[in-house]
């Protein structure tokens, strides 16, 4: 049950869009495509709404081959980044659109549409025109809209992309509690890291085409199973072979054999979290994230010298023995010169 | 400041001496002996039959090419083949080419000797006759309405339309219920510059038509034949009547240009 995904393919010209890609979603999950934009994260959504027709493979829907089954009869509910809300219709005539094409009795349509209405919290909006509502209510309308015929699974491509932060991430946690409620197997495409580690269960991180990992938020932030995940799953630093958390950055003032020296370029202030950008001596640029507390002990200022400990590392090049594919090693039992770290001067 | 002002007076001059004061003068000749000549003129069998014959080519001719416009635009722009920049180029060429060309290439296609003259020998009448003057309305006047959708369709993409898919509606429900709503004024704007380029054609027509009285004669074709017979408050008349008709064309294309901004 869920959705399934076997080995497909699909080609623009000469852009190779999904590469021999399959995914597994769980029967009534919240799993999110997580990529960069042109990963084929869209593309492979759409494949799966039969909107778009693969080159190869296999799409199964709670059980059911979906592949080649056009779009109107996959039961699936779409939802656009850009709302795609019938521009002439009211927004009661736009919840009530896959109703009408199903020639529901007029009562019925009626009760179904004020019932999702009040559920997407758009009441006594419903003879207004899709113009007249904020991008925040528009694709609550949309959603309301997809809801209405009862899909068997919800996709979602970039809903939140076109809004304002807040708006943004007042929508996500209303989605999840909406999930909560409905149960109702969802994919949702997004290229923000944050966005899907806070809304989703499941996470499937794709890149050029290609799935490079799925699990859990928690798994891909602990665990990446490569470079890419790594660096798009969270913030990383790159130190010669290693990649460090800015989190796992210590910052301190006198130096050490395991430290680093490093000229502070700037010092920002984001609320408790504090964001300080160095220079190594050999010109790499990395930043440490520091809390308030840390940085007033510090007593640190811009174009001092301060020195830096990754407490934990990590490297994914595989010709290194003593560190195999996505190892953890805390940097401190190791020499610096052989963690590839330049020595500091 | 001054320069703005030297700029309007300069198009409001221009226009004047160029579109008004031409027009005005039709206006003024028409009414200096008073209402009866040109009201006798234009009442006429012959006048009254070529009103009904302009009338009759807009009637054919603008749904035909509506038909087709909108499915040329669909085809266009949603379905992309290797055909199309051929396609495109070809719908221009009524542009391009010049009217009375159209003309003759359509006297030299049906006309005695031509290829499809066996139509004529048949029994259905196309040159000198109403058929051949269909033909010609249509050519001249087959752009417009492609040229204003495909703007429109490509401006509203396939989101809504994708939309309606997921939603359960068919090929034929969604062009029905999202498309055509959404391109409708794009649509109506051609069909208001198709009816203006009927109504106005007169090389083509001539020379397919032959401009018999009272059996081919198109109102345009009256002004001429009435003026080139030196009876000019008929011509005057006559043409009257035609800028009125391209007055209430104009008018509701502002009115739909106005809605359409709305």
């Amino acid at each position: 049950m869920g959705i399934s995904v076997e080995g497909a393919n699909k080609r623009f010209g000469g852009f190779q869009a999904l590469d021999d890609v399959s995914i597994e979603v769980p029967d009534g999950s919240l799993t999110a495509l997580l990529g960069p934009s042109g990963s084929g994260k869209s593309t492979l959504l759409r494949a799966i709404a039969g909107l778009e027709d693969l080159d190869s493979g296999l799409v199964t829907i709670n059980g059911e081959n979906a592949t080649g089954k056009p779009a109107q009869k996959r039961g699936v509910g779409f939802v656009f980044q850009h709302y795609a809300a019938f521009k002439h219709m009211t927004v009661y005539d736009n919840v009530a659109f896959g109703l009408k094409i199903r020639r529901w009795e007029r009562e019925k349509i009626s009760q179904r549409v004020h019932e999702l209405l009040d559920l997407v919290q758009l009441p006594g909006l419903a003879d207004r025109y899709p113009s007249q509502l904020s991008g925040g209510q528009r694709q609550r309308m949309a959603l309301a809209r997809a809801l209405a015929v009862e899909p068997q699974v919800l996709l979602l491509d970039e809903p939140f992309g076109a809004l304002d932060a807040k708006v943004r991430k007042d929508l996500r946690t209303w989605l999840r509690n909406l999930h909560e409620e409905m149960h109702v197997t969802t994919i949702f495409v997004t290229h923000d890291q944050e966005e899907a580690m806070d809304v989703a269960g499941q996470l499937v991180v794709m890149n050029e085409g290609r799935v490079e990992q799925s699990g859990s938020a928690d798994d891909l932030y602990e665990h990446p199973a490569n470079e890419f995940v790594m660096s798009f799953v969270g913030e990383v630093n790159r130190l010669g072979d290693h990649f460090v958390r800015p989190h796992d950055m210590e910052v301190v003032l006198d130096r050490d054999e395991r430290s680093q020296e490093g000229l502070v370029q700037r010092i920002v202030t984001l609320g408790f979290e504090v964001r300080v950008e160095l220079v190594l001596s050999d010109g790499t640029e990395v930043w440490a994230q520091l809390t308030r507390a840390e940085l007033q002990r510090l007593e640190l200022r811009e174009s001092q010298i301060a020195y830096l400990r990754p407490v934990q590392a990590k490297s994914f090049n595989g010709s290194s023995p003593s560190l195999p594919d996505g190892a953890s090693t805390p940097l401190g039992s190791r020499d610096g010169g052989d963690a590839g770290l330049p020595a500091a001067v | 400041m001054s320069s703005r002002w030297g700029l309007r007076f300069l198009g409001l001059g221009y226009l004047t001496l160029l579109l008004l004061i031409p027009l005005a003068m039709i206006f003024y000749k028409t009414f200096e002996d008073g209402i009866g000549p040109p009201l006798d003129a234009v009442t006429s069998p012959d006048g009254l039959h070529a009103l009904k014959l302009s009338l009759l080519m807009v009637a054919i001719s603008v749904p035909l090419n509506t038909i087709f416009g909108v499915g040329c635009a669909l085809l266009l722009v949603r379905h992309k083949t290797k055909l199309n920049p051929g396609i495109d180029a070809v719908i221009n060429l009524p542009f391009a080419v010049s009217p009375v060309v159209i003309g003759l290439s359509l006297y030299l296609l049906y006309g005695v000797g031509g290829w499809f003259s066996f139509i004529g020998e048949e029994g259905l009448k196309i040159v000198f006759a109403v058929p051949g003057m269909v033909l010609a309305s249509i050519f001249v006047s087959l752009p417009f309405v492609v040229r204003e959708t495909v703007p429109v369709l490509q401006e509203i993409g396939t989101d809504q339309e994708r939309a309606a898919s997921t939603l359960g509606a068919n090929g034929w429900q969604t062009f029905w219920k999202i498309t055509l709503p959404s391109i409708r004024w794009g649509v109506a704007y051609g069909i208001v510059l198709t009816t203006a380029r009927v109504l106005g054609e007169f090389g083509a027509v001539t020379i397919v038509s032959g401009s018999i009285s009272g059996q081919t004669q198109t109102l345009p074709l009256f002004v001429e034949k009435q003026y080139a017979n030196f009876n000019s408050t008929g011509a005057y008349g006559a043409s009257l009547v035609l800028a009125l008709l391209a007055l209430i064309t104009l008018f509701a294309m502002n009115l739909l240009k106005r809605k359409e901004d709305a």
